[in-house]
């Protein structure tokens, strides 16, 4: 018995090395990527290509950097992008509680029909000419609306965010407001919002990134460049190559035109998750909170 | 009435109701004062009393019944078109007048000699991506549950969360870099003295690329669910466990491997119906002319046939895409069907 927990002890010790190792190498794999393209955005094109720059910055410029913030459709592009996720945020949330709300109480009428009608369209949906021949009828293509309205509702944060609010909003206090002859408006407005601040951060971060990383309802909706979000410039510039080299002047001249392009590429993928990456450590945990309730229906 | 024990708090005005109240309750007076009504509103007065107590939920669900209505199921009736042969450019507006052409779409694709490539596309695609996908935050999340470094634990969570947060465009960028002829990767491998491969441009890479790529950025975050999972187990089976002597490696194989069993049968079955269709915008962008044989697959060549091409064909592309969507719904449908038949977990 004594040397039998000795020998598991034993087993136990070497399953901790290779646990630990074995995350150690995941936590390489996975950092290396990030850590090499920050570095490169850094380092002196040369150095990069010829193979010198492999971990930490090796000649540091900010060529790069000035090539990003020099481009005006890149700028453009940002204004853009900002525009669209702030306003698209706020319509996302207030959609989504003006949803999910109604749908949280029992004593809606109906309420079964509604829930399967937005349950269903995540089973089936018209897919995409039907949707893009619908926001054309609408005439809002080539305008900020195309960006805008067709995601403007999450089914899936809807009943993230009714489950919220089945399991925090005691029964007890809509009672009380009754009593109280407080309407339902009135009640949402003072009981349900305060109440529910966790959940409306959690709804805003989700809304926020997807309409920031967003790009192909751009794509297909948007043809006027200057209504352009930042993902679509990005597009043009890391995939489609497409890079008006006239705008970095006498930038070109100094460098060679392919080592400039390079690091632009560096820069502009740092530029373009930067917002998103510096607020994350701060709301990660938000982020987890919305896999963790919307994992509690299963 | 629906709701009966909120009866108290309801000044609707139905005989039954206000009886109720004033017997029941010491609410009285709120019920009472209200004025009695005649027989005729009697009758259909609990529908009526329904709808005045609750016609502000209603109102808030307005807005988002319109989107819902708009947005996804106009598209939904707006699917008609793939039986009809319609051209017109202007919206819905040619809807009417298009030619009934029935099953016509379909049969064009099925006899198109684009059919066979583009369906083994898909299904070795996703099916790829789900083996190398789905066992791989499973794995991670138990491995990290027998971390007792609080730092180290979070250090890992921390960065492999990250990447999921980065979008698709950047994704797709940062893999053309590291993988370009001057890239890291090849730089890498000329250190063995490998020559330099053009990795975009060789459709035998394609599908190792996008699935590893995706496995890079998802499976830190898929984890999340596994280690809630996880640590839902109750802790005494461990301790007793580790009474009874059983070393790490068993005790994660008997009893936290079949705690998380359930949550990751529903990941699967939800899984199997996304199977014909994910990751469509990161194809569309990893996508180029010299890939195409291997990168093609039903959703990207909707785009293309229906949208990116010179001439759009509305009809045809959707027929497709309602191909895809039904095949996507029969396959959820059945494999929660098993799942439910085998006592294990099931969606609905």
């Amino acid at each position: 018995m004594n040397t039998r927990g000795i020998k598991d002890r034993g087993g136990d010790r070497i399953f901790n090395i290779v646990n630990y190792t074995l995350l150690m190498l995941f936590l390489i794999a996975v950092a290396y990527p990030l850590v090499y393209v920050v570095s490169a955005s850094f380092s002196d094109p040369r150095a990069v290509i010829s193979g010198k720059m492999w971990l930490w910055p090796v000649d540091i410029t900010l060529e790069g950097y000035k090539a990003v913030f020099r481009n005006p459709k890149i700028i453009t592009g940002f204004r853009n992008s900002l525009f669209y996720t702030v306003s698209g945020t706020i319509i996302s949330v207030v959609l989504t509680l003006l949803a999910a709300y109604p749908l949280s109480r029992r004593d809606l009428k109906g309420r079964g029909i509604i829930m399967g009608l937005f349950l269903f369209t995540m089973l089936f949906n018209g897919g995409l000419i039907p949707t893009y021949l619908t926001v054309r009828s609408l005439g809002i293509i080539n305008t900020p609306f195309a960006m805008i309205l067709p995601a403007a509702l999450s089914v899936y944060q809807v009943i993230i965010t009714r489950t919220f609010f089945q399991s925090t909003i005691p029964d007890e206090l809509l009672e009380a407001a009754h009593l109280d002859g407080s309407s339902d408006f009135r009640f949402v407005r003072d009981n349900v919002i305060p109440l529910s601040m966790p959940i409306i951060a959690v709804n805003a971060l989700l809304y926020a990134v997807g309409q920031w990383n967003s790009f192909f309802n751009a794509l297909i909706y948007l043809t006027n460049q200057s209504l352009f979000p930042l993902q679509l410039i990005l597009r043009e510039i890391l995939i489609q190559n497409q890079m008006d080299m006239t705008n970095f002047g006498d930038v070109a001249q100094q460098m060679q035109r392919q080592n400039l392009q390079d690091l632009l590429k560096y820069s502009l993928i740092v530029v373009a998750s930067l917002p998103v990456l510096i607020i994350y450590p701060f709301v990660q945990k938000h982020f987890v909170r919305g896999v963790m309730i919307g994992s509690l229906k299963g | 009435m629906q709701i009966t024990s909120t009866g108290p708090t309801d000044p609707g005005p139905t005989v039954h109701q206000a009886t109720t109240a004033t017997t029941a309750t010491s609410s009285a007076p709120v019920a009472g004062a209200r004025p009695m009504s005649d027989i005729s509103t009697v009758q259909r007065s609990p529908r009526f009393a329904s709808f005045r107590r609750t016609w502000q939920l209603y109102a808030m669900l307005a807005l988002p019944m319109l989107w819902l209505l708009i947005f996804q199921y106009i598209p939904m009736w707006g699917v008609q078109i793939a039986f009809r042969d319609y051209k017109a450019r202007g919206g819905f507006g040619g809807l009417w007048t298009a030619e009934w052409v029935g099953l016509a779409n379909f049969d064009r694709f099925f006899h198109s000699y684009n059919f066979w490539p583009i369906l083994q596309n898909t299904l070795v695609l996703n099916v790829y991506s789900l083996v190398a996908g789905f066992p791989l935050p499973i794995i991670l999340a138990l491995a990290l549950n027998y971390v007792t470094r609080t730092w180290f634990k979070k250090t890992v969570q921390m960065v492999s969360y990250a990447p999921h947060f980065i979008s698709t465009v950047v994704i797709v960028g940062m893999i053309l870099q590291l993988l370009s002829l001057n890239g890291i990767f090849n730089q890498f491998l000329g250190l063995f003295g490998f020559d330099p491969i053009a990795f975009m441009s060789k459709p035998e890479y394609f599908k190792s690329i996008y699935v590893w790529s995706g496995v890079w950025q998802s499976v830190g975050f898929s984890c999340i669910i596994y280690l809630a999972a996880l640590a839902g187990i109750d802790p005494s089976l461990h301790e007793a466990a580790i009474l009874d002597g059983a070393s790490k490696l068993q005790r994660m194989r008997d009893i936290d491997l079949p705690g998380i069993m359930p949550v990751a049968a529903i990941l699967l079955i939800l899984n199997m119906g996304t199977l014909l269709s994910s990751g469509f915008e990161k194809i569309i962008l990893m996508q180029n002319p010299l890939n195409i044989s291997a990168s093609e697959v039903i959703d990207t060549y909707v785009y293309n046939v229906g949208l990116a091409s010179q001439v759009p064909q509305f009809s045809y592309a959707t027929a497709i895409g309602l191909f895809k969507s039904v095949i996507g719904l029969i396959l959820l449908l059945s494999v929660n069907w098993i799942a439910r038949r085998f006592r294990a977990a099931s969606l609905f």
